[in-house]
């Protein structure tokens, strides 16, 4: 399988803390990938370098054969690289499918269109109701987005992730606050994402975690601790150790 | 629900949201009635008109995108000085300066554009407020252009379109202004039901899904602010042309606070808040200018403390309320065969 998005030897220092330590490694083409590690192992600071939030203090981030390394956010979603956050961002004054046609017009290229219209876009309008139906959003999609419950928000943050047609989609703890009754809904949605899609998953809830994923990295103080199938990871005592560890000291 | 079943419903949704309701229509025959049922008022309803528009540039900005100004006043004062200098030495054609005041205005909004696109709000208002006090004082010291402290004098205008020659009752006066604005309001309006004017308010309300979306956030705010300097530039050209005067005030801060109020009062980011805002605000001027010439902005103060503590709330709930009853009226017309 080919590799679709790499990192060699990157490093992030916070003054004299190091966030992320010579961070090396490779998401393959259509994986099902998991970050996992224990609070503070600076999983949100690696994906804040890889969609250039944070500039890296060194190291490389190339994907699909091209550096990305110093490029800006926006030219990194241009290219396929899209996420959702730890924390819903939306627009909460905006409803479903406004905000889902201002992420797809703006793939399309029409983002600087001043006098054209929305109503009339056929192509925009196919896109976004293929999103719609993919993500069951249909009955809600005039509801202003701050008046919806939190676990529809959470799965339009995936939408709108989604929406850009990502090649690499990095889900950051997607399930995070979701109540129970939503949460199956939500997990059958991310299981049903593309296969052409590939996924970085950063989770802390190891069912969503064995479930979901084919590979595993483990990420600890910034560094990589290991990497390998679910199997593997579960049965290596120094990722059980971390975690006792966290448990006993955090 | 079929994939284009949901189109369907897609696309109506998408037009009944940038359809004219029969509310608005009313509303702009109700600005041209005006004219014929006060013509003794025409002078005030003139104001009203330039005020709106003026707001209506802020809105664009502070409704739209989310950017605070208390500096607004450097693009009014600046199309005011462009329409009136290009009417003394140049043209005196009404639509010529109007169309050089929206030009130079709007180029110093994108000239000024990088300096309010970092930073937080309080940043944005000290940035806006510096521009404007700044430019006021180059006005005032730049005597001779600008005739300083005595102001801008001597400006005649010719008749609009070589028809209509102004006069004392501002008969053409309203009518001029009142037909710039409903052009400059019909293109806001299409600008911001465009994938441009929703990639703004998705820049308003979170930067960093627009962000994430692929949206540069710099280059659409600077764009938005250069539109709307030019929309300000407007309505200085149409204060300079209607009044044949340019004075310093155009560039002053009373202009700038005044303005805020007037979108405090009528809400932002639905077009019409500048228009009641601006109908509000100078009626209430002038009526209270009326009975207590001298201390009426004591009672201005007075009503704006106590609207923005309480009375906000209640009243915008119920033209919200009012609004959406009418709007569901408007529905049912709208899709009724």
């Amino acid at each position: 399988m080919s590799v679709v998005l790499e990192t060699s030897g990157l490093i992030k220092r916070f003054g004299g803390i190091i966030a992320t330590d010579d961070v090396s490694f490779t998401l393959e083409q259509g994986a099902r990938h998991a970050l996992i590690g224990p609070n503070g192992a600076g999983k949100t600071t690696l994906v804040n370098l890889l969609t250039g939030v944070l500039a890296p203090s060194a190291g490389r981030i190339v994907m699909n054969g091209r550096d990305i390394t110093g490029l800006a956010r926006a030219t990194r979603v241009k290219l396929g690289l899209a996420r959702t956050f730890q924390i819903n961002q939306l627009c909460a004054g905006l409803s479903t499918l406004e905000m889902l046609m201002m992420v797809v017009t703006e793939r399309l290229g029409q983002g600087t269109k001043l006098f054209s219209r929305l109503d009339t876009n056929a192509g925009a309008i196919a896109e976004a109701a293929g999103i719609i139906e993919r993500f069951g959003l249909a009955d809600i999609m005039d509801e202003k987005i701050s008046t919806l419950p939190y676990g529809k928000q959470r799965q339009i943050e995936i939408a709108a992730a989604f929406a850009v047609k990502p090649k690499v989609l990095l889900l950051d703890e997607p399930a995070a606050g979701v109540p129970e009754a939503e949460r199956r809904e939500l997990l059958d949605t991310v299981a049903a994402l593309p296969a052409d899609v590939s996924v970085l998953l950063i989770e802390h809830d190891m069912d969503i975690v064995f479930r979901f994923a084919t590979r595993i990295t483990v990420l600890v103080n910034g560094k990589v601790l290991t990497e390998g199938t679910p199997q593997e990871v579960a049965a290596d005592r120094r990722v059980k150790e971390a975690y006792l560890g966290e448990a006993v000291h955090g | 629900m079929t994939n284009e079943a949901l189109q369907a419903r897609i696309k109506a949704s998408l037009a009944a949201s940038r359809r004219w309701h029969p509310f608005e229509l009313a509303f702009w025959c109700m600005a041209l009635a005006a004219y014929f049922l006060f013509p003794r008022q025409l002078l005030i309803l003139n104001e009203i008109a330039i005020l709106a528009l003026f707001a209506l540039s802020l809105d664009l900005i502070l409704g739209y995108a989310g950017i605070v100004s208390l500096g607004h006043a450097a693009f009014l004062g600046f199309g005011a000085y462009g329409a009136g200098l290009l009417a003394l030495h140049v043209s005196a054609d009404p639509v010529t300066g109007l169309l050089f005041a929206i030009a130079v205005s709007a180029l110093l909004g994108l000239v000024t554009s990088p300096l309010i696109l970092r930073g937080n709000d309080l940043t944005r208002l000290m940035v806006t407020l510096g521009i404007a006090s700044l430019l006021q004082e180059l006005a005032n010291s730049m005597g001779r252009l600008t005739g300083g402290a005595d102001g801008l004098q001597g400006i005649s205008m010719k008749p609009v379109l070589g028809l209509f020659e102004f006069d004392l009752y501002g008969k053409t006066a309203y009518l001029y202004s009142l037909v710039v604005f409903f052009v400059l309001f019909v293109i806001a309006r299409r600008i911001v039901h465009s994938p441009f004017g929703v990639s703004l308010r998705a820049i308003r309300d979170n930067p960093l899904r627009a962000a994430a979306s692929g949206v540069p956030p710099s280059w659409r705010l600077a764009g938005v602010y250069t539109l709307a300097a030019g929309y300000a530039g407007a309505a200085g050209a149409l204060l300079a042309q209607t009044t044949q005067f340019v004075s310093l005030d155009v560039l002053a801060f009373h202009r700038s606070a005044d303005l805020m109020l007037v979108l405090i009062i009528g809400g932002t980011g639905y077009l019409y808040g500048g228009i009641i805002g601006a109908i509000a605000f100078k009626f209430l001027q002038d009526w209270i200018a009326a009975f207590t010439p001298q201390y009426w902005q004591f009672w201005i103060g007075l009503m704006l403390v106590l609207f923005v503590l309480g009375g906000r709330e209640y009243i915008h709930g119920g033209v919200r309320l009012l609004v959406s009853r009418l709007a569901a009226i408007g529905k049912r017309k709208g899709s009724a065969p």
